[in-house]
């Protein structure tokens, strides 16, 4: 199994009746509220909160990013990725991602991962978004154009890692006369890619005709192992069998040294009414041409009021569908050993804690995460037969059928 | 007094134009008066085209990718909308047009003038967006809801409750939606005006007319002075009581003022 750390990098110092009063903490939610002094210390407790992760023996810490909202302080993954390469030495990098869809210059992006990749020595997992639908507002691109533009930046940055240059590359979204980036990635062909997701039927399709991993973001089961069935059969089509090395998931899981203390912290994972989208505006996070055509009628009818959010549910069924995990290690440990048996995913994330939980707590919850439910998920994953990628040397792609090296890093 | 539409009877039918097929509606009888719609497409019946309908022969296509018209996949800007309307009169269409834009249509409109500078009869344009307005900003709409978008779009909210239902059902919102994604492909960046139409625009030879509702809350009404500015044989008339849809809250005002200046000569 592979094993992963990961938080928001919530903005928890902003105040909360302001945002309760306003509505809505995404978009338009104005950074006047924003406090770039707790900001500081946030940022650096959540990099110490990286360097614990590390030593009490997680696989891989997860980043993601977010724009103009509270919920998530980073606006570039990649930023704190670099610090990572330079701080840790031995945990996975793994991106969740780079919003593929707001970049303009997608070989730019792909030499940012690649000096990541080279300073870490070979640690990246470089994952892609199509980015959330405000988040295309945030930044201006357009949303009708979103899968379009995440499908053709992907292609540039595979070939710019792959391709020796100087080519040209002439697309509907992205025109380059001369793309011959001189940093390129350490591992080659070229690093892992996995792909989160939530809700869209189109990306898990889409992922697993690459044969990249896809990683579900707090599904409840039994939509996660929906997930798996249309992503095995497409697996089927396209020739290879999918199985635990192609299964990702981000469990919300908060433990604390009592239950009472835990199922507390782990209220906050609904801070801002829940949800990684917060107070999203309903329009705002799904702007037209945005989401799925079959998502329409839900959509536009949850943008109107008409509609609860068709990706939002309350703390207890969340909890009873274990979409959120809480309590001491010795009662995680058997909903963890479910979540395993029934959707059988090789690589985990746990999402720690979320909101006003403390510093002290949240380290806390680090080290028993550590000490006591890393190894006993270890055990399961040997048990049930959940190799990682990296465990079963899977391919880095459909079109590159050698896993990637060097293997541990140079 | 509430307007309500007759059954107009339309001519409809699908012309092939620039590979993809463009829905065009005939009704009435007269000098030909082509109809460009809103951005947030149009009602299949008004009293508008009604009281249009008396004294114009009107054709109203459905712009591509709105109300359920074919949605070219190429499509980029309103200027391809443009050439699409032009290669559609040029194998349809009747001599000796006159255009009537309507909002977004407006700013359609202005562009097939700046492209055929002395092929237009007469050009009317109602509230057009197109232009980068020298005060004020117009309504993004990809920060407000469907109903608040067109409700702002009224001076008086019973026009809406009139015409739309004070809750439209949920067909007509993803109606909005698709319209609005279209609208997105072709005028999200500069949103909703075009740099290079204003010193375009000084070539035009048409007559044309210029409307504002006094209460247009989506283009501010100085861009209708922008435009006159613009155009060397314009004039700016604005209309009481009408927000930016005063096809749809004075269809009769505005009607008769098309009638009168169409009949000038």
């Amino acid at each position: 199994m592979h094993l992963m750390y990961f938080t928001e990098q919530p903005m928890s110092a902003y105040p909360e009746d302001e945002g309760l009063k306003r509505g809505a903490t995404a978009l338009m939610f104005s950074n006047r509220h924003f406090d770039p002094v707790a900001g500081s210390r946030l940022y650096n407790e959540y990099l110490e909160h990286y360097r614990l992760a590390e030593e009490v023996g997680f696989d891989g810490i997860m980043l993601n990013e977010h724009h103009n909202a509270p919920f998530c302080m980073q606006a570039k993954c990649n930023v704190f990725a670099s610090i990572l390469a330079a701080v840790t030495k031995r945990v996975k990098i793994v991106l969740l991602g780079n919003p593929l869809p707001l970049a303009d210059n997608p070989v730019r992006l792909a030499e940012e991962l690649a000096m990541i990749d080279m300073v870490s020595r070979g640690r990246l997992v470089s994952g892609f978004v199509r980015g959330g639908g405000q988040e295309q507002l945030a930044t201006g691109v357009n949303p009708a154009f979103n899968r379009e533009r995440f499908e053709e930046a992907h292609e540039l940055i595979v070939r710019a890692w792959t391709q020796e240059g100087p080519f040209r590359f002439e697309g509907t979204h992205y025109q380059h006369r001369v793309v011959n980036p001189w940093a390129v990635p350490l591992q080659k062909p070229h690093p892992r890619v996995w792909i989160p997701g939530v809700l869209s039927k189109e990306t898990i399709i889409w992922a697993a005709r690459q044969r990249y991993p896809y990683i579900a973001l707090s599904t409840a089961i039994d939509a996660t192992k929906k997930i798996w069935e249309l992503y095995d059969s497409v697996a089927r089509e396209v020739g290879y069998t999918g199985g635990p090395e192609n299964r990702g998931y981000l469990q919300r899981c908060h433990v604390a040294e009592t239950e009472e203390k835990a199922m507390a912290n782990a209220r906050q994972f609904m801070w801002m009414q829940g949800e990684f989208t917060g107070l999203a505006h309903p329009v705002w996070s799904s702007p037209s041409g945005y989401f799925s055509p079959s998502y329409r009628k839900a959509f536009v009818e949850f943008a109107v009021g008409r509609a609860a959010n068709p990706r939002a549910a309350a703390f207890e069924e969340q909890i009873r569908e274990q979409q959120i995990i809480a309590g001491t290690p010795k009662t995680v440990i058997p909903k963890l050993r479910r979540l395993l048996e029934e959707t059988r995913p090789s690589i985990l994330g746990f999402w720690a804690a979320d909101g006003f939980v403390s510093n002290q707590d949240t380290t806390t919850c680090i080290r028993l995460l550590g000490q006591e439910v890393l190894p006993a998920v270890r055990e399961m994953g040997k048990e049930l037969g959940l190799w990682s990628p990296f465990e079963a040397n899977a391919p880095v792609s459909i079109t590159q059928p050698a896993p990637p090296t060097p293997r541990n890093g140079a | 007094m509430a307007p309500t539409a007759s059954a107009l009877a339309w001519t409809i039918e699908e012309v092939r134009v620039a590979g993809s097929s463009v829905r065009l509606r005939t009704t009435g009888r007269g000098a030909p008066l082509l109809v460009l719609h809103h951005d947030i497409g149009t009602p299949e019946q008004l009293p508008f085209y009604d009281a249009l309908a008396g004294h114009f022969t009107v054709l109203l296509p459905s712009h591509p990718g709105y109300d359920g018209a074919e949605r070219p996949a190429w499509m980029r800007s309103v200027r391809d909308v443009a050439v699409t309307y032009q290669a559609l009169l040029a194998t349809r269409g009747p001599a000796d047009v006159s255009l009537l834009g309507l909002g977004f249509g407006g700013w359609i409109a202005a562009e097939m003038a700046t492209m055929a500078p002395r092929a237009f009869r007469r050009m009317i344009l109602v509230g057009p967006m197109g232009i980068k307005p020298g005060a004020g900003e117009i309504l993004d709409q990809a920060l407000v809801s469907y109903i608040d978008y067109v409700r702002a779009g009224f001076s008086d909210q019973a026009g809406f409750d009139r015409l739309f239902s004070p809750d439209p059902p949920t067909p007509q919102l993803e109606q909005w939606d698709l319209n609005r994604e279209m609208t997105f492909r072709i005028a999200w960046k500069p949103y909703m005006y075009n740099p290079t139409l204003p010193p375009l625009l000084s070539g035009v030879q048409t007559e044309t007319l210029i409307v504002w509702g006094r209460d247009d809350r989506i283009v501010p009404p100085g861009c209708g002075e922008q435009y006159a500015r613009a155009l060397p044989k314009s004039r700016l008339t604005v209309v009481d009581g009408a927000g930016h849809f005063v096809d749809m809250e004075r269809p009769e005002a505005l009607a008769k003022l098309i009638v009168q200046f169409a009949a000038e000569s």
